[in-house]
């Protein structure tokens, strides 16, 4: 019999922390199916011809902004490998991080404010063309947002797979005399080919989950998604069978697709580090080179156009005014304190899922997990599957019966957004705790040093750079979300992503351009500093 | 303080019908190990020297037998509450606490020391040989520092027993030898009872005064240092070291000539 040694503080404070997690994903589905099982008639009812529509567009939209993403992708990543060591690769590489960082309505008004009907390509579209530009709404729209952020993600993340080859095959190949058609079918391909799925993986479930773009540069019935129908069901035909409806759908959807992400063994969590390019071997011709150059600076132009639009037309508005009225300030003072608690609540569970997680490993040894360990493991991972608008949704149908559910508000962003940014926040805390970890826990087991002394004298000095990386981030993630606040915001409570929406919905685009580069600039500064302090790491012995 | 713990003698520690097993073939250990005595503990990689050491420290739980401490068994003890220290080949300190603050956690795990503590701690480091260098960060020692700092923890927690697994073996023969040498001197100073895991003949030879030789996961053989390194050692044991008991002696005749 192997004896148990005293339960591990540790342990509990995880389970408290998985117990939190499910009452709020758990309360979401109990919304979900009283609405549903009280109202089956109208659930199934809206089964009609505008839900396969959605659906159909939901997919179909998914699928194309994948395919420009990928595959373009593809090309710039090689020609970036194929030139370890340019003045400013370094930079596209940074610049190729920042869409990641920018929230999704800030995009939207950036593209908008570029080639929108009123944008600054306008006039250039509208010689060509020969008529009047009628800007990018719909499809294209939706389109160009989404390849946006998914190709300089597909970009770093190929490059990163294309880095993973090892030097002496490039010697190999340059010493064979191999041209860049053989090295390409020989040596790149195939590594491109085996991190293909996992990248495309990632972009489709990226852009069916997407929210905001869809809501803002989708139009009309025509361009709509489940998440956008599940808003629009909720907050303007209040038809809530309908709701539930979509978001089953919905929920069926992504299940779908996260399970054959990890099939093919996909990281749907994406990541914005990446590391020094190696020394190559390598004899680059001067057609190839011009070639490469093209499709850098293309790629480059495609993702600068949007930001400096941002930026461009953010420093047009009347900043002085916007800065002085009080809805701004109000927002922006709720955004804060929303977004600092509701990171503050991730990292919170990031740590308590990842401590119980080494504890409960630790303590089993050679055993089969348990399934209390699976929660706290690849559990965490699957709160992606349930997209912020499914939460919202849910506790939306629950809480209508109760009372005022726009007071509740401020309980969800923070909540929500909290479980939403766990994953990633879960991929700073993890490696750094479980490292640390192989270090002191015999140290700590033989000195008998545990709880509070513990976390206070042995796990924080190694764990405060990588929290304070997850709260940047979460913070960020959290301050730019539109999904939630969208179907609980209201005049009382409004944060400046929504704000931003309701400006541009009373065709105030120039309130709505100065407000997007005050949150553009927000999130970016935080998630520089995520990667910096993420970057310098604590000296081991 | 330090007048009751020289008069504190090593107990005798004994693994009694242990067996343990990490999912693979099972290991099993029956032997005692002589009171205030250093005995070596050698063997191939993979015979179990680590896991018997484990398995007295409490950092794995036998699955079955008992684990007798001065005749206490202690086998479902966490590690913590065992009369046990063990110094372990790399990281037995923390990266990020200076010198003092490590020895420290020996005597108060949350580090709160009272001015005795604080004594002890300062005689502990000037025993090793670290006076001076209290305030300095792991990163800033050497590697012979680090474990010294690792021994003078050992002293301030002062249990009867001492693991010590392969903790000199990153070091270069001359600093090992020194490193030795001071384990020998605490030795003889508090007369715990040390177990010592050694891939280095020459190092049980030094100090040890008992040999335990495992092999595939049980105890092959055991007898004095003496008899072992005399070349009356079993013929596993013989085998282990292979030539190198001539290889000792002629690197001895070696030595005598330059």
């Amino acid at each position: 019999m192997r004896m148990r040694h005293p339960a591990d503080p540790r342990v509990t404070v995880g389970i408290a922390a998985l117990a939190a997690i499910t009452l709020l994903i758990g309360g979401a589905f109990a919304g979900l199916l009283i609405e549903g099982a009280h109202d089956f008639s109208g659930a199934w009812a809206a089964f009609d011809l505008y839900l396969l529509r959605v659906v159909r567009f939901t997919l179909w939209q998914a699928a194309l902004s994948t395919l420009l993403s990928a595959i373009p992708a593809l090309f710039v990543a090689r020609a970036l490998s194929r030139h370890p060591r340019f003045f400013g690769r370094a930079f596209i590489l940074q610049l190729f991080a920042v869409p990641l960082a920018l929230p999704a309505i800030v995009a939207a008004l950036g593209i908008l404010a570029l080639y929108g009907r009123a944008g600054y390509f306008a006039g250039l579209f509208s010689a060509i063309g020969g008529q009047g530009w009628p800007g990018i709404y719909g499809l294209s729209g939706i389109l160009v947002a989404h390849v946006f952020f998914n190709l300089p993600l597909s970009v770093r993340l190929f490059l990163e797979a294309l880095q993973t080859i090892q030097a002496d095959q490039w010697r190999l190949a340059s010493q064979l005399g191999m041209g860049a058609r053989p090295a390409f079918r020989l040596i790149e391909w195939p590594t491109l080919r085996s991190a293909l799925p996992g990248v495309a993986g990632l972009a489709f479930m990226l852009c069916i989950t997407s929210f905001t773009i869809v809501l803002t540069l989708g139009g009309g019935p025509a361009a709509t998604t489940l998440e956008v129908g599940i808003y629009q069901a909720l907050r303007f035909d209040f038809d809530p069978a309908r709701a539930v409806t979509l978001t089953l759908l919905q929920i069926a959807l992504t299940f779908i697709v996260v399970l054959a992400l990890t099939r093919l063994g996909a990281n749907v969590i994406g990541d914005a580090s990446l590391p020094v390019a190696p020394r190559r071997y390598l004899s680059v011709n001067r057609t190839e080179v011009s070639l490469n150059a093209a499709l850098i600076v293309l790629a480059l132009l495609f993702v600068v156009g949007p930001m400096a639009a941002t930026v461009i037309a953010g420093l047009g508005a009347d900043l002085g005014r916007l800065a002085g009225e009080a809805t701004v300030r109000q927002a922006t003072l709720t955004s804060a304190v929303l977004a600092f608690l509701s990171a503050l609540l991730s990292v919170m569970l990031s740590l308590a899922l990842t401590t119980a997680r080494r504890a409960l490993a630790l303590s089993r040894r050679a055993d089969a997990k348990t399934l209390l360990e699976h929660a706290t493991d690849t559990g965490a991972g699957f709160v992606l599957v349930v997209p912020p608008i499914v939460i919202g949704a849910g506790w939306f149908l629950l809480l209508r019966h109760v009372g005022d559910v726009f007071a509740i508000a401020p309980v969800m962003v923070v909540t929500v957004n909290a479980v939403m940014a766990m994953p990633f926040a879960l991929r700073a805390v993890r490696p750094a705790y479980d490292a640390a970890s192989e270090r002191h826990e015999r140290l700590c087991a033989q000195l008998g040093i545990s709880g509070w002394p513990r976390l206070w004298l042995v796990d924080w000095p190694s764990l405060r750079r990588p929290l304070a990386t997850a709260f940047a981030f979460a913070m960020a993630l959290s301050l730019g979300d539109l999904g939630v606040i969208a179907l609980f915001g209201s005049d009382s409570v409004q944060t400046l992503p929504y704000l931003l929406l309701s400006r541009m919905g009373s065709y105030r685009t120039e309130d709505a351009a100065g407000l997007a580069l005050l949150l553009g600039l927000v999130c970016l500064a935080l998630v520089l500093a995520a990667g910096w302090l993420g970057r310098e790491k604590v000296r081991n012995v | 303080m330090s007048d009751g713990t020289k008069d504190r003698k090593g107990v005798p520690v004994r693994l009694d019908k242990v067996s343990f097993s990490y999912g693979g073939a099972p290991l099993t250990f029956d032997v005692a190990f002589a009171a205030a005595e250093i005995t070596a503990v050698m063997g191939p990689s993979g015979s179990g020297k680590s896991t018997l050491l484990n398995l007295v420290a409490g950092f794995e739980t036998p699955q079955s037998g008992g684990v007798l401490i001065g005749g206490a068994d202690v086998a479902a003890a966490p590690p913590a509450m065992r009369p046990v220290s063990m110094v372990f080949q790399e990281n037995n300190l923390f990266a990020h606490l200076s010198v003092e603050q490590n020895v420290g956690l020996g005597r108060s795990p949350s580090l709160r020391l009272t001015e005795t503590d604080r004594a002890d701690i300062a005689g502990a480091l000037a025993r090793t040989g670290l006076a001076g260098k209290e305030k300095r960060l792991p990163r800033e020692l050497s590697g012979g520092e680090r474990q010294r700092v690792a021994l003078a923890r050992v002293l301030v927690r002062d249990r009867p027993v001492l693991l010590l697994d392969e903790p000199f073996a990153s070091l270069g023969p001359a600093l090992r030898d020194d490193m030795l040498d001071l384990v020998a001197g605490l030795h003889a100073e508090r007369g715990m009872t040390v177990l010592f895991v050694t891939h280095q003949p020459e190092d049980a030879r030094r100090i040890g005064q008992n040999v335990v030789f495992l092999d595939k996961g049980a105890v092959a053989a055991k007898g004095s240092a003496d008899d072992f390194f005399a070349g009356a050692g079993p013929d596993v044991f013989r085998r282990y070291v292979g030539t190198s008991t001539q290889t000792a002696g002629s690197r001895d005749i070696a030595r005598k000539r330059t």
